[in-house]
């Protein structure tokens, strides 16, 4: 076998040395660019998990590595004046020259041909096929990924926020963030020892405060002297030192396949992952190991090896560039996290990526999360005693107060959707699902739509609170709910252009054959394309169904709700006043994002009028109409903020559904990052639902102040706690 | 989690009378369902045609197509298929629908490959106004017509779903993946206020007995050709032996699947008879 591997990086060198020593009799050659003593960047850091990889793969040059390694387990967060540590993170680091040192020695003692300072050209790529394999480590700016790119199918994308890798001598302890704001904006450094002598320094602001900050046109001297100032009280005195430190955005690099006949991506050719994961260099020498293993399985069978190392790097790959992404969400939007106080801040950023939550975190820092528990309780409670407490329950059980209703604890959970209601009234066999409910612990309970009048139902079935009927079944919920400690809050609204319709049992949106009625809309807009055309509604219809909320707001007092939920969301009525793609009305109620608020408004103010003063008022919203020309985010952060003028002291923060045209994105935790945008942007309290299923997940969402309540789902049928039969231990499988 | 078995008319060479004398041994065995798989340029049985016949010779198991291409065929000729299978069978379709992946099969079919998102959608928006109208018979035995489901990984399949079928069929792969595309299918039947949860199908290619792991992975590159790369990764997920079949439904179940269908990758009765002993033995 004859390899060539383009690229003298942490990918080629270790992949040519671990792939030539189990293969002697194979011509393994490198060819870089650069000189051999040539390169730029400080320090890469790997986690325990990764330095037990090269143990495995490579004994000799781990011990190099580790010799050279200085190793943390703490990660300090420097915020609003306050250092804030947290164990359990084992790193190690190093300067990526002395590793690329390492692995070059380790080629030339294992018989790597390695040759430097040859720059290849697009033509000279037709060499391949004097090779029986070509392994492509030629890094982000690949040029075999860009010369094949019509069967590689890359896909590149930038990142907002600019940095520039910088270094100090002053030498840090633990991998730091410092987050500094001046006139111009936040920035923050990211800090970790390379060996112990030197520290890399990354510094990163977004767009705006970079060219604020002159940043766009700085030299590197100005950039140095700049950062130097921001970052000051990190760097005691010490001078910032520059290495090619450009102002960079992040290039994250994706490609549909990482092979084409004789070639393969690896590292940075055929995947990056956000800086601030800190994962390209673990990436890269990871893919030289699974490469390395799949051709000592299936030797000369190049297909073989090649499907072999793409399956095994695959879904790893995917999911570290799964969590970057969201890595790399945070520290574009940090700002909006500012006025979290520093423990929550720290929880925070630690948990940002995603792949680490509130259990996972105690696990590595239990002291740590056990300040922060006791950090949140105190603040939800108001405790003043809080140095003296030992303990206090997780995030997920700390008791919330909205107005006069105490929730006991965060979790809420919704009635099951039902559709055989008769005249608005439920059925018996669905008022006896109830006590599951009331008796689950959860401290709320919220019903699925409750229609004010009978002409607000989305379908026959719907349960309504618009006659005395209604009110004196829902009282006997009530207080089933209140007997068991726990609360009820009813959602109610006006199924609008999405009302007459069938069942939900075999679809949504299936227009009544018989016994529909008339739809009100904001427009006259169907929701389906040959659906029913809806009315505008005119003053009299907006009086009237005004009415009809009030109506609904006084019976679920007298049915003893504990709070009440105006369902503006999901193209239901009201909402269609909200969005634009529904709202085409030229009146005072169309046009401006004000005017389409007005009568919703109206609504708010009037229900507020007669909903007890010590009870919540919440509003469902849908944060985005996930469709061109619809709601963005941005404009439910602007809806919010004016809503909280009227008295709703909580947003259910929903999406999309609002024509049929929405194309919603159904991710984990998909609705709880417009939850975090609008609580967090708008300032409210904020509930937030999408297939949450576990503790871990409920506390990791308000310990890191991304919702207020959590929605669970109920658990699934196949969970993995469960009782397999009666001679089995319960619990175990 | 009920497990069934596909026919092997998706295999080049296989024999009608073959395919007929499989679907027969179905009912008595521990097998819930017979699926058949779809495409048009491939030496293979038209899969509604192929559920037909063994509706013939069957009365127990249900019937499915993981998937059907629906768009290659006119909505109204293909809600009329299905509701004469589920007549014929006394109510035993399920009908899986998805866009498929072939452009070459779009181009034999005569439609626009690029607008097969567009129409699967006014397809399924469609399906049950047929089977519940007046003017297209036979009346489904089914109340509402077939079980629809619908198949798929883009977030718009997923949405599909959850709008407008019974629930979701994913398109096979390790219990791990199938298990993400389930918490998006119920992510998105719960976002949208429908109750309960949706059925969810598995799927998995197996071939079992001595010397008969290669022949199956061949026939799996041949007929996934069209993946370019992904046909190797398709062949390397076959399940070879007794033991990969019953990690694989246990994997499924703990994901939360309601039915995996397994499907043979070797034209011959013998395999449906050691998939039966494999899963018997569960």
């Amino acid at each position: 076998m004859k390899i060539l591997i383009l690229g003298g990086g942490p990918a080629g060198l270790y992949g040519a040395a671990l792939i030539k020593k189990t293969h002697p009799g194979w011509d393994v050659s490198v060819i870089e660019r650069n000189p051999h003593d040539a390169t730029y960047g400080w320090g890469v850091v790997f986690s325990d998990r990764t330095l037990g990889s090269f143990r495995e793969a490579d004994y000799p040059s781990f011990r190099e590595i580790t010799s050279h390694f200085v190793i943390w387990d703490a990660i300090d967060v420097r915020y609003g004046g306050d250092s804030i540590r947290c164990g359990g993170n084992v790193f190690a680091g190093i300067s990526r020259k002395i590793l690329l040192m390492i692995l070059q020695k380790r080629c030339r003692d294992v018989g790597v041909n390695l040759e430097f300072r040859r720059d290849l050209a697009p033509a000279d790529l037709s060499m391949r096929r004097n090779y029986d394999l070509v392994i492509a480590a030629d890094g982000v700016n690949s040029l075999v990924r860009r010369s094949f790119a019509e069967h590689f199918k890359p896909d590149l994308v930038y990142g907002k926020t600019r940095f520039a890798w910088l270094g100090t001598r002053k030498v840090f302890d633990a991998f730091t963030f410092s987050f500094r704001r001046n006139e111009d904006g936040l920035f923050q450094a990211h800090i970790y020892p390379n060996d112990g002598v030197a520290s890399t320094f990354i510094v990163q602001c977004d767009l705006e405060t970079w060219k604020r900050a002159g940043l766009d046109h700085a030299t590197e001297a100005q950039t140095v002297a700049y950062c130097e100032r921001v970052f000051a009280d990190d760097l005691g005195g010490q001078p910032l030192l520059a290495n090619k430190s450009d102002w960079i955005a992040f290039t994250t690099v994706s490609n549909k396949v990482w092979r084409y006949e004789n070639i393969i991506l690896v590292g940075d050719a055929a995947h990056t992952a956000d800086f601030t994961i800190g994962s390209g260099t673990k990436m890269a020498m990871e893919d030289a190991i699974a490469l390395a293993a799949a051709f000592e399985r299936y030797d000369t069978n190049i297909d073989a090896a090649l499907n072999d190392f793409e399956l095994e790097r695959r879904p790893v790959v995917d999911g570290i560039q799964r969590a970057a992404a969201q890595s790399n969400l945070y520290f574009e939007n940090t700002s909006r996290y500012e006025h979290f106080e520093p423990l929550q801040f720290v929880y925070y950023l630690l948990t940002r990526s995603g792949r680490i939550a509130y259990d996972e975190l105690r696990r590595r820092d239990s002291s740590f999360v056990d300040a922060v528990d006791r950090w949140f309780y105190g603040k939800t409670t108001g405790s003043s005693s809080l140095n003296r407490r030992l303990i206090a329950p997780p995030p997920m059980l700390t008791p919330i107060k909205l107005r006069d209703m105490r929730l006991e604890n965060r979790v809420v959970v919704p009635c099951e959707p039902d559709s055989s209601a008769r005249d608005g009234v439920p059925d018996e066999a669905w008022c006896a699902g109830f006590g599951d409910l009331a008796a689950s612990g959860a401290s709320l309970i919220v019903t699925q739509p409750v229609a004010i009048a009978p002409d607000a139902r989305i379908t026959p079935g719907c349960a309504g609170l618009y006659t005395g009927d209604h009110a004196a079944i829902w009282s006997r919920l009530t207080a089933l709910v209140h007997d068991n400690g726990a609360r009820i809050a009813a959602r109610i609204g006006h199924a609008g252009r999405r009302g007459a319709t069938r069942s939900r049992r075999f679809g949504l949106d299936l227009p009544l054959r018989e016994g529909g009625w008339p739809l009100p809309s904001a427009s006259a807009l169907p929701y389906l394309p040959h659906g029913p055309v809806p009315r505008a509604m005119d003053r009299e219809d907006m009086d009237r169904v005004h009415d009809q909320f009030v109506r609904a707001a006084r019976m679920a007092d007298s049915a003893n709700f504990d709070a009440l939920i105006l369902h503006f969301a999901h193209g239901y009525l009201i909402a269609s006043f909200i969005s634009p793609l529904t709202n085409r009305r030229d009146d005072d109620y169309g046009g401006s994002i004000e005017n389409r608020l007005r009568y919703p408004l109206e609504i708010v103010d009037a229900v507020r009028a007669v909903w007890p003063a010590g009870k919540p008022l919440g509003v469902a919203l849908s944060a985005t109409d996930w469709a061109r020309g619809g709601l963005e985010p941005a404009d439910a952060v602007a809806i919010v903020s004016m809503m909280k003028n009227h008295g709703v002291d909580i947003f259910d923060v929903l999406a999309g559904q609002t024509t049929l045209e929405s194309q919603p994105v159904f991710g984990p935790y998909f609705l709880t990052e417009f939850s975090d945008r609008i609580r967090n942007e708008g300032r409210v309290a904020t509930m937030t639902s999408g297939d949450i299923t576990t503790t871990d997940q409920v506390n990791n969402i308000i310990a890191a102040g991304r919702a207020d309540l959590c929605i669970m789902e109920p658990p699934r049928l196949n969970a993995h706690y469960r009782i397999i039969g009666s001679d089995t231990h319960a619990g175990e499988v | 989690m009920r497990v069934g078995i596909g026919l092997p008319g998706g295999i080049p060479g296989a024999s009608g009378t073959m395919i007929l004398k499989w679907a027969a041994k179905a009912d008595d065995s521990p097998f819930s369902s017979l699926a058949a798989i779809d495409r048009i340029v491939y030496d293979n049985y038209e899969p509604m045609a192929m559920l037909a016949a063994a509706s013939a010779v069957t009365s127990r198991v249900r019937l499915a197509t993981t998937i059907v291409v629906a768009p290659l065929r006119g909505t109204a000729a293909l809600a009329k298929t299905a509701a004469s299978i589920d007549a014929l069978s006394g109510g035993r379709l399920v009908l899986g629908m998805a866009v498929g992946a072939r452009e070459d099969d779009y181009l034999a079919a005569g439609v626009d490959y690029r607008r097969r998102g567009r129409i699967l959608t006014d397809q399924l928006a469609a399906m049950r106004e047929y089977w519940e109208g007046d003017t297209i018979g036979p009346r489904p035995v089914r109340p509402g017509g077939p079980e629809m489901l619908v198949g798929g990984l883009s977030d718009a399949a997923f949405s599909r779903a959850a709008r407008y079928a019974d629930g979701y069929v994913h398109g096979g792969g390790p219990p791990r993946a199938f298990g993400r595309a389930a918490d998006r299918a119920r992510a998105a039947w719960r976002d949208a206020g429908r109750p309960g949860l949706p059925a969810l199908w598995g799927q998995g290619y197996f071939a079992l007995g001595e010397g008969t792991a290669e022949r199956g992975a061949r026939y799996l590159k041949d007929y996934y050709a069209f993946t370019g790369p992904f046909a190797d990764k398709i062949a390397a997920g076959l399940l070879f032996s007794a033991q990969s079949v019953i990690q694989y439904i246990r994997g499924y179940e703990e994901a939360g699947c309601s039915e995996l269908v397994l499907l043979p990758t070797i034209a011959d009765p013998s395999q449906f008879d050691r998939l039966a002993e494999a899963v018997a033995s569960l």
